[in-house]
């Protein structure tokens, strides 16, 4: 019974990752339509970062607050100076973010070395929980809450504020959006560096579950896609969903099915695309 | 000069090499052939298909570990491997098109990348089958191809027979409707043609190439690991086709020998090869999207409207 406890609520913390991680792919490709490969560098550079904070600043959560930042601005300088050039070229802006994700790879090995970098969970949360009998490792649940906040807030800048309406206006009709008034070149920076802050800030909120590795940006992309196709693109609500289903899914089967795991993760996937290619909440095919 | 006169020039450089060069050139040659044979497959999808394949590693990995361990646990010879490998390729690509499919575009590249990462997931981590991290040493090459130079005219042998292959598909009727499918999906419907199958056939033949590649690659390195199938692994023939000048049958070839001098003179002096990838990535995509033999023949054609 304690291994279903702990595996749920593993899959849980796993899934509120994912979210961090995949809200801002699917916003990016919903507004921008860029698939941007870069998100998973992004949250492997965020991993580094933090732990680089961590060993002057010993507070983790500060450590994700300057990160997040310093990821976005890093995103803001990509958007800006390359993504932006290449305007209309679709096939170009993908293959530009594919050469900085390799960049960013190898420059984290040239930096913090090729060993993986733990990083500790704060003193406080140290203690395992005790409810009803079972053991909750309490960084984990810690980490589903923060998911769930940063979800209900994404979810109120979306519907409740002006800068959401215009991103919701963007991602419906681009040239309509445009024709209103709406600054779409801005609002193109802005989602970008919404997106890689939380990208970076999962990172290292993610540390000390998954520490930092080299390769961890080649773990966490596929995930990403995954649950942006299975959630649907642009879709906040998809990739809330789609990250806890990928969640559970990943964290079963390696339980359960250690060798098998990667072809178990990609079987909803192909289950939704063969029956609704656009995604569970998808507004339109990718 | 005339096409035919080129390709004769090409061919008495590429046959009279080993006479000339050292072993190290006839093992780059070699591996420039391998690359080649790649990247043309890529060039199916990207170039005259439309459809950019960031996985496309998976095809050359999965016929490469087949042979390898069709070889390995099974104990079965070379004229079994190969077919077998090849086989299971194929059906892996007439799978893996029907779900990539369902999408095109960004849609069709972030399938077929998850995809791939689901057979490099498998590779890395089903040790039992693949011995994960520790790759697969493979069997001695086939026909007794043990010295570079012998091994150097079997690669030729095949790349020229593949690369012709490959060039008849797009220059036939079908290859005609695949161009049209890429550039005019709703016409080429309303004319009575199924673009989904012209485009899911495609991608088993660029597959099945894929695949042969694999085959060639293992023979030449008798040894496979995971990284074969990785993403680094399908950007690099992107990459190969995409500096040479997709939709055209020369480019992934100059491509593919500009990635593999890069790579092999590169790593010779820094170990930063997929650094080094990246910025070439980023300076093509800016500075010469339509890549190095359009480029090239641009200004050919202007120097000679000159004189």
């Amino acid at each position: 019974m304690q291994f279903w406890v702990i595996q749920t609520l593993n899959s849980l913390a796993l899934g509120g990752l994912l979210f961090l991680l995949s809200a801002g792919f699917s916003l990016i490709f919903g507004l921008m339509r860029i698939a941007n490969l870069t998100h998973g560098a992004l949250f492997m550079l965020g991993a580094y970062i933090g732990a680089s904070i961590l060993k002057v600043v010993p507070n983790l959560w500060l450590a994700a607050l300057l990160g997040g930042l310093a990821v976005a601005a890093f995103g803001g300088l990509i958007e800006r100076l390359l993504l932006r050039k290449l305007g209309s070229n679709v096939l170009g802006q993908v293959l530009v973010t594919l050469g900085i994700a390799f960049i960013i790879a190898d420059a984290c090995l040239v930096i913090w070395g090729g060993d993986p970098i733990p990083l500790p969970t704060p003193q406080a949360l140290q203690r395992p929980l005790t409810l009803a009998g079972f053991t909750f490792p309490s960084y984990r649940l810690v980490v589903v809450a923060i998911a769930i906040v940063t979800a209900i807030a994404l979810y109120l800048l979306m519907e409740r504020t002006r800068i959401g309406a215009m991103i919701r206006a963007g991602v419906d009709d681009m040239d309509m959006a445009r024709a209103v008034g709406i600054p779409v070149s801005r609002l193109f920076t802005t989602v970008f560096c919404l997106g890689a802050a939380l990208a970076g800030a999962g990172g290292i909120i993610g540390g000390p579950m998954l520490s930092a590795y080299p390769g961890l940006d080649a773990d966490m992309l596929p995930l990403a896609l995954i649950i942006v196709m299975l959630g649907g693109v642009g879709s906040l609500v998809g990739a809330f969903v789609g990250s806890f289903i990928i969640g559970f899914i990943y964290t079963f089967g390696v339980a359960l099915l250690p060798d098998l795991a990667y072809v178990i993760l990609f079987l909803p996937m192909i289950f939704v695309l063969a029956f609704r290619p656009r995604g569970l909440f998808g507004k339109f095919a990718a | 000069m005339s096409r035919a006169a080129w390709l004769g020039v090409l061919a008495v450089l590429l046959v009279g090499m080993p006479w000339v060069a050292g072993e190290f050139y006839v093992n780059l040659t070699s591996q420039i052939l391998i690359a080649a044979i790649f990247a043309a497959s890529v060039n199916l999808l990207l170039g005259y298909g439309g459809l950019p394949t960031l996985g496309h590693a998976a095809y050359v990995g999965l016929a490469a570990y087949l042979s390898a361990w069709l070889y390995l646990k099974l104990g079965l010879a070379h004229w079994l491997t190969a077919p077998i490998a090849l086989a299971g390729t194929t059906l892996m690509a007439c799978a893996f098109g029907l779900i990539a499919l369902r999408a095109t575009g960004l849609g069709f590249l972030m399938l077929t990348l998850a995809l791939s990462q689901v057979l490099w997931g498998t590779a890395l981590r089903w040790v039992s089958m693949t011995d994960g991290d520790n790759g697969l040493r493979g069997p001695a090459r086939p026909f007794n191809l043990d010295d570079a130079t012998s091994f150097y005219y079997f690669a030729l042998a095949v790349t020229a027979v593949s690369i012709w292959l490959m060039a008849r598909f797009v220059a036939s009727p079908f290859g005609a409707t695949l161009q049209g499918a890429r550039d005019q999906p709703r016409r080429m419907s309303a004319l009575g043609h199924d673009v989904w199958m012209i485009r899911w056939v495609t991608f088993i033949y660029a597959g099945f190439w894929g695949g042969v590649s694999g085959l060639l690659f293992i023979y030449y390195h008798k040894y496979i690991h995971p990284v074969s199938l990785s993403l680094a692994n399908s950007a690099e023939g992107l990459l190969a086709v995409i500096a040479g000048g997709s939709g055209t049958v020369a480019g992934p070839i100059v491509g593919a020998a500009v990635v593999m001098l890069l790579k092999n003179y590169v790593s010779a002096y820094v170990e930063r090869w997929n650094m080094l990838m990246g910025f070439v990535f980023v300076l093509i995509v800016v500075f010469m999207p339509e890549g190095l033999v359009p480029g090239v023949r641009r200004l050919w054609r202007r120097f000679r409207s000159v004189t």
